[in-house]
């Protein structure tokens, strides 16, 4: 079963850049696939269309069965709870510690604050970065930082991930890294949605690769 | 039903040490609402007891009728005849020009000034007590009474009490119209310090909405905020007033006892304090709404 699917999908940004025409594609629940094109070929809107951070001019686009174009602003909340979201300019909060940054989306959503404790040191040791729970973000290297993204990403144990150029910035042994950690994610059920220019990372791993060119799906 | 309880209390705690962490800018906002809340409560504890003085003094409309100096014993007795023959009249009492001066020379302090007089200056007269508290009838009397033979002049005691009566009406619609104007201040000034507030947090509250963060999660700790700092500055007004009566009292103390009188401000009451707290608190939390309802809509469609 599909659980992403846009169909005709267009977005057009006010001033008249049309990022996305006519975009149509499905995701399989499972299933782990690669984003690319060249900067600015619409990756990013395209990821920001399915959380429902930028809204389709054109066409729909259907998370979990659900029309995410035409979604009541009070319901956006919940459909972004059961995604994980890597962005773009990682966007961590310097002024808490590491843990306190994994916990904010369980806090979020009103967990247990002990249920949610066991769950955040889950997420971090699963990234290897446990014993660094107390340290504010700023002392992390990139790669590190990175990892603490992709764990504040699962620790909802969301059923869909969205990373929009989670390896740009990491030199070549962060970035295996990193994917080694989707692709194990994938393995226990999750479906992952990776944008990315690097060819050489995609051509490792054998998923499949949509194409994006000025907008339109190759 | 528990986590959403366990966010209150830490929305509440996060606030209070946000607040903490810079209690120079915290104080300077408090004393501002304080300030902007003292003015109006202020003014209406003083009315309030000019009020209360103004009906401890008898409502009883009474005529002070003052007769001619040389006016003869048989004289006085056929006009107080008349005067109680007239109809509106409940009460007479004759004040002889010798009880008027030692009275005066008892309740004023002034035995000295007396003293020295050559001759008592004060002229017999009557206090009336009318049946009926109208002032149609008091008038009617007041011009009948004029015209009545040896009577030079004739006083309404009642009529300083209804003009400070009006005065006080008047002073109530001040308070009222005060407390409208500097109620929108104190929105004002809780709209902009949790404006500020949100700009600082802007990333944190990007981030939040893009991990599920519903509005009302996102809106309650600004609302705790708001409300915290209406509170405190409620506090400091009442601060501001009680201390103000306390001193204006000790001056009071000793012109009252010049007087021999034992005049007082009356400090406010647990219920009126009850009242400024609460209504500080949800200006605090409107101008919380205000702010971060327009910040939401501004930056999110």
């Amino acid at each position: 079963m599909a659980i992403i699917s846009l169909h005709q999908v267009s977005k057009r940004y006010p001033g008249g850049f049309e990022a996305l025409k006519g975009v149509s594609f499905a995701v399989e629940t499972g299933e782990m696939l690669f984003l690319t094109g060249h900067s600015g070929a619409g990756k990013t809107t395209l990821l920001k269309l399915i959380a429902a951070i930028e809204r389709a001019n054109g066409g729909t686009v259907l998370v979990n069965g659900q029309n995410v174009s035409s979604m009541r602003a009070a319901a956006i909340p919940y459909l972004r709870r059961n995604l994980g979201l890597v962005f773009q300019g990682q966007k961590l909060l310097y002024d808490r510690s590491v843990f306190d940054n994994v916990m904010l989306p369980l806090v979020v959503t009103g967990q247990p604050y002990r249920e949610a404790a066991r769950r955040a040191r889950a997420a971090l040791d699963k990234v290897g970065l446990l014993t660094r729970e107390r340290a504010n973000p700023v002392t992390l290297s990139g790669g590190e930082q990175q990892r603490l993204c992709v764990a504040r990403a699962v620790v909802n144990r969301p059923a869909i991930l969205l990373a929009d150029e989670p390896t740009a910035s990491l030199d070549a042994a962060y970035a295996d890294e990193i994917m080694e950690m989707f692709s194990a994610f994938n393995q226990v059920g999750v479906t992952i949605l990776v944008a990315t220019h690097d060819q050489q990372l995609i051509g490792k791993y054998r998923k499949r690769v949509l194409a994006l060119d000025h907008g339109k799906l190759q | 039903m528990r986590a959403w309880f366990q966010h209150h209390r830490l929305s509440l705690a996060q606030t209070s040490a946000r607040l903490g962490r810079s209690p120079f800018a915290t104080l300077l906002n408090v004393v501002a609402i304080g300030v902007a809340l003292a003015l109006p409560f202020g003014v209406y504890c003083l009315l309030a007891n000019l009020e209360s003085l103004s009906h401890k003094i008898s409502f009883e409309p009474q005529l002070t009728v003052f007769l001619a100096k040389e006016t003869s014993k048989a004289d006085v007795a056929a006009l107080e005849a008349r005067l109680r023959g007239a109809r509106g009249v409940r009460a007479v009492r004759f004040i002889s020009r010798e009880a008027a001066l030692a009275d005066l020379g008892r309740s004023g302090g002034l035995n000295e000034v007396i003293a020295s007089l050559p001759q008592n200056p004060l002229p017999d007269a009557f206090v009336i007590t009318l049946a009926a508290s109208d002032p149609v009838t008091a008038d009617r009397l007041e011009a009948e009474f004029k015209s009545f033979p040896k009577v030079t002049h004739v006083q309404a005691d009642s009529a300083w009490v209804k003009r400070l009566d009006a005065l006080l009406r008047l002073g109530r619609t001040g308070v009222l119209l005060l407390s409208g104007l500097l109620g929108i201040a104190l929105v004002a000034v809780t709209f902009n310090t949790i404006r500020l507030q949100i700009l600082t947090q802007r990333d944190e509250i990007e981030l939040c909405r893009l991990i599920g963060a519903t509005h009302a999660y996102i809106r309650r700790p600004f609302f705790y905020l708001g409300s915290l700092l209406g509170f405190l500055g409620g506090l400091a007004a009442l601060g501001i007033v009680v201390t103000g009566l306390v001193f204006l009292n000790r001056d009071l103390v000793g012109i009252a006892q010049l007087y021999g009188s034992d005049l007082r401000l009356a400090l406010p009451s647990p219920q009126e304090m009850g009242v400024v707290l609460a209504a500080a608190a949800v200006l605090g939390w409107l101008g919380a709404y205000l702010s971060v309802s327009r910040h939401l809509h501004e930056a999110y469609r």
